[in-house]
């Protein structure tokens, strides 16, 4: 047993052993990997471009899983997206974010239409407040404090999230 | 009662939408905890409200040259494809799983949201 035990601490020192010394050596080249690749990206900017387009169009296709399956909220993960990705200003993010929604919303109402999940009743009362409350919304934006509203929201959420979840 | 607690409800959604923070994400709950609607119907007049305030809020956005083009097509494209897939999976699947997983969302988007305000407040 004893034997054995030395045995295997021999075996994993070699390990660690080879494990640094192959750090050691990699550290290096990747440097010069590192180096080279920027070279690389400076010169041909084109394939970055595709990447680019690639990222935008698999960071779309999330917003649009997120806005069809939870029937909304798809605006509230656009909204960062175009901010931190796109270099979006604030203001002009919440503005595009809609403009992006909207063809979205659009094809998955027509599906929760076609799939019977709309009453037209309700539907018709809650449209008459949203369209007020909308309207009022954005006169309060411009009194309210939007920390504070932005506080509410978020921790009215929570609260709703765990009360769902229960 | 009922009734009128659509129209409340609709109101405070609006008024959080109006305010560019969401309605849609409170007013879903809203119908669905206190009048027990089922998840998904919850969820298709949320996508239909949201639809005519967005024209309208759009119209004003137009008007105020606060839209951007600049990538914001490729996101689109990808979106609509994967909003099929996302939108055929909600309206097919157990409404308590659904509300379950909403649920989930909300707090995420809750918890970023928090963050997000206090970040604000240190700049």
């Amino acid at each position: 047993m004893k034997s054995n035990k030395i045995v295997n601490y021999d075996k994993k020192n070699r390990e660690k052993v080879k494990k640094e010394d192959s750090k050691s050596q990699e550290a290096p080249e990747s440097i010069i990997i590192k180096s080279k690749k920027k070279n690389v990206k400076n010169k041909k900017r084109e394939p970055k471009r595709g990447g680019k387009v690639a990222f935008l169009f698999f960071l779309g296709g999330i917003i649009g899983v997120i806005n069809g399956f939870f029937g909304g909220g798809g605006g509230m993960v656009c909204v960062p997206v175009l901010e931190n990705f796109l270099k979006y200003p604030e203001k002009e993010a919440h503005a595009t974010a809609i403009s992006i929604i909207f063809p979205l919303s659009l094809l998955s109402a027509t599906i929760y239409v076609f799939n019977g999940k709309v009453q037209s009743l309700p539907l018709c009362l809650i449209g008459v407040g949203v369209l007020i409350g909308g309207v009022l919304g954005s006169f309060l934006l411009k009194i309210l404090p939007a920390k504070l509203v932005g506080i509410i929201f978020s921790i009215l959420m929570i609260f709703a999230g765990v009360r769902m979840i229960i | 009662m009922t009734y009128f607690l659509y129209i409340l409800f609709g109101l405070i959604g609006g008024i959080f939408g109006g305010m560019g923070m969401g309605g849609g994400t409170l007013l879903i709950p809203l119908l669905s905890i206190f009048l027990n609607m089922e998840q998904s119907l919850c969820q298709g007049i949320n996508l239909l409200t949201f639809l005519v305030m967005a024209l309208f809020s759009l119209f004003i956005h137009y008007k105020n040259n606060l839209l951007r083009f600049d990538g914001v097509i490729s996101i689109i494209i990808g979106g609509v494809f994967f909003s099929i897939l996302g939108s055929l999976i909600a309206t097919n699947i157990d409404g308590k799983i659904l509300k379950i997983s909403f649920g989930v969302f909300l707090c995420i988007l809750g918890i970023f949201q928090f963050i997000k305000v206090f970040k604000n407040k240190k700049k």
